[in-house]
């Protein structure tokens, strides 16, 4: 009978053991599923709950009658002109000619820096003899040339086109320039070692490794390129996003303004983010602080 | 100069300039390597043993005193020197293959071939697609070594290349370097400081002394691999090296 007694016992202690050890794995398991997800959602949520509630304030203050509708119209006023502006196509026009004139000014520029900075960086008789004009030039503003470039190139796309090609070049020719200067010495050793030819020597080390820099610098330029832009359509034109700015405060259309702005925001950061999705599949070798 | 040795050292001096004067880092330095060889090279920091190294990898050419490699001067870096460094010295935006093919495409079928066999040889399948920020510094160092194996070196240049290493991982690489040396009978060169290192991977051990660098004593080790550490024969010879530093009061 004792023996039964242990044997029922340990067999028991065994079964308790063993249950509920696995009932709670899967419990745990799934719970941790659910507050991963939980934590996601929040984690977007997060950057939700500022802009939400300055819109709420601001709708609030419009409708309240505390600021007048010229100076400051209501989001709800904004988002019908914006609506009105799609469904006319009238925005899509002015969105059309913009991204166009950016889009050359980037080419244009941004393409000039990234052949110039190689050029100064490959070459360090180029470094000399360029570099120091066109640090002189690069500090020179926007709108301190800009009457200058239409005095020369009339008030068509040219001049337009070099005004944002002249912002464009900068970053991506300093960036450039930079990546290339600050390839690690230790592994350019390396490929003397492994006897790398110039050619590989650029494309399988130089290249790559300034590729960071390089894409920072295109970032910037396309950044510039639509400040540019702004400057180049407000300073005279008879179509684009700038154009539609200008004209709608002419006529007090403040939510048009409005709608232009929201605009150039929205597609500096939708071709911001294009390029930070090319840096996360060029650079995924890159080991670095993720915050 | 009459024995064919693989790499022939004679009254190597090197120099460097320094606001003091000039400071005498290797004072005629002789030494002869044969093919096949394991050399290693051991001493205090600041005996110019790194110097000495970099100068038979061509890194380093402002020197008097010749210094052959298969008969020929040794004017640059080149292939035929492979190196070794402390770090691993990986390109980090190459996976395992890439980085052991480098400068080879990885579509030539023989390349291929053989960086698949190196992968082997040292012992990473399974790590192929692998960047260097995801491998261990043992694993790194072993796609090091086998870059420079895949280019068929006459002799391997390995600066401190476990320094960086745990004592498991040192050990481990240590018997990979050995089995790739008896396997391939490529000539090595390894400079080191520790003094079981040199003892247990050499048939010859070069003891070099400080300020002037300059080479105090050659031990041949002439025991058979794979070696015991804990034997008495391994202990006797360590002995000796040790004795080496002891006597000039330097370690």
């Amino acid at each position: 009978m004792d023996q039964t007694t242990v044997i029922a016992a340990g067999g028991t202690a065994s079964d308790k053991d063993h249950v509920p050890a696995e009932a709670k794995g899967k419990g745990q398991g799934r719970t941790m599923e659910r507050t991963a997800f939980a934590e996601k959602v929040l984690h977007n949520a997060r950057g939700w709950i500022l802009p939400i509630v300055v819109l709420a304030v601001w709708q609030w203050v419009g409708q309240a009658g505390l600021v007048s509708p010229t100076l400051l119209p209501t989001p709800v006023a904004i988002g019908e002109s914006f609506v009105e502006l799609t469904l006319s196509g009238e925005l899509l026009g002015h969105l059309q000619v913009s991204t166009t004139r950016a889009a050359l000014g980037f080419l244009a520029g941004g393409g000039a820096g990234l052949l110039l900075g190689l050029l100064v960086g490959f070459w360090r008789k180029a470094e000399a003899a360029l570099d120091p004009s066109l640090q002189m030039l690069r500090t020179i503003p926007h709108l301190a040339v800009a009457p200058l470039f239409i005095l020369w190139f009339g008030f068509g796309e040219l001049s337009k086109v070099l005004l944002i090609a002249k912002g464009a070049f900068f970053p991506l020719y300093i960036q450039t320039f930079l990546g290339i200067r600050s390839v690690d010495a230790k592994l350019i050793e390396v490929a003397r070692v492994l006897e790398f030819s110039r050619t590989k020597m650029i494309t399988k080390l130089i290249i790559p490794a300034a590729l960071p820099h390089i894409l920072l610098g295109v970032r910037l330029s396309l950044g510039i390129s639509w400040l540019g832009l702004v400057v180049a359509e407000l300073m005279g034109s008879s179509e684009g996003v700038g154009y539609m700015i200008v004209d709608a405060r002419q006529f007090s259309l403040t939510s048009i303004v409005f709608v232009g702005i929201l605009i150039f925001a929205v597609v500096g950061k939708v071709t911001d983010s294009l390029v930070r999705y090319l840096e996360t599949k060029l650079l995924k070798w890159r080991d670095s602080y993720k915050g | 100069m009459t024995s064919a040795g693989l790499l022939q050292i004679a009254s190597l001096t090197k120099t460097f300039q320094q606001p003091q004067g000039e400071m005498r880092v290797l004072d005629h330095i002789d030494l002869q390597v044969e093919p096949g060889e394991f050399v290693t090279i051991i001493g205090p920091s600041g005996c110019g043993k790194s110097t000495l190294l970099k100068i038979i990898a061509g890194l380093d050419t402002g020197y008097s005193g010749t210094v052959l490699l298969g008969r020929k001067k040794i004017e640059r870096p080149s292939i035929k020197q492979g190196v070794i460094f402390q770090e691993h010295r990986l390109f980090p935006w190459m996976t395992v293959e890439q980085n052991i093919a480098a400068d080879l495409s990885l579509k030539d079928p023989d390349v291929r071939k053989r960086v698949a066999q190196l992968i082997e040889t040292v012992r990473l399948q399974g790590f192929e697609k692998a960047y260097p920020r995801e491998l261990s510094g043992g694993m790194a160092q072993r796609v090091a070594i086998a870059r420079a194996l895949l280019r068929k070196p006459d002799i391997l240049l390995l600066d401190e290349p476990f320094a960086a290493l745990d004592a498991f991982t040192r050990q481990h690489l240590q018997e990979v370097l050995l089995d790739i040396w008896r396997e391939n009978g490529t000539t090595m060169m390894l400079v080191t400081h520790e003094l079981d290192e040199a003892v247990y991977l050499a048939n010859r051990v070069v003891i070099m002394s400080p300020r002037p660098g300059r080479i105090s004593r050659i031990i041949p080790v002439d025991l058979p691999y794979p070696r015991a550490r804990a034997s008495a024969s391994f202990q006797a010879i360590r002995q000796t090296v040790m004795r080496e530093f002891e006597h000039k009061g330097e370690w």
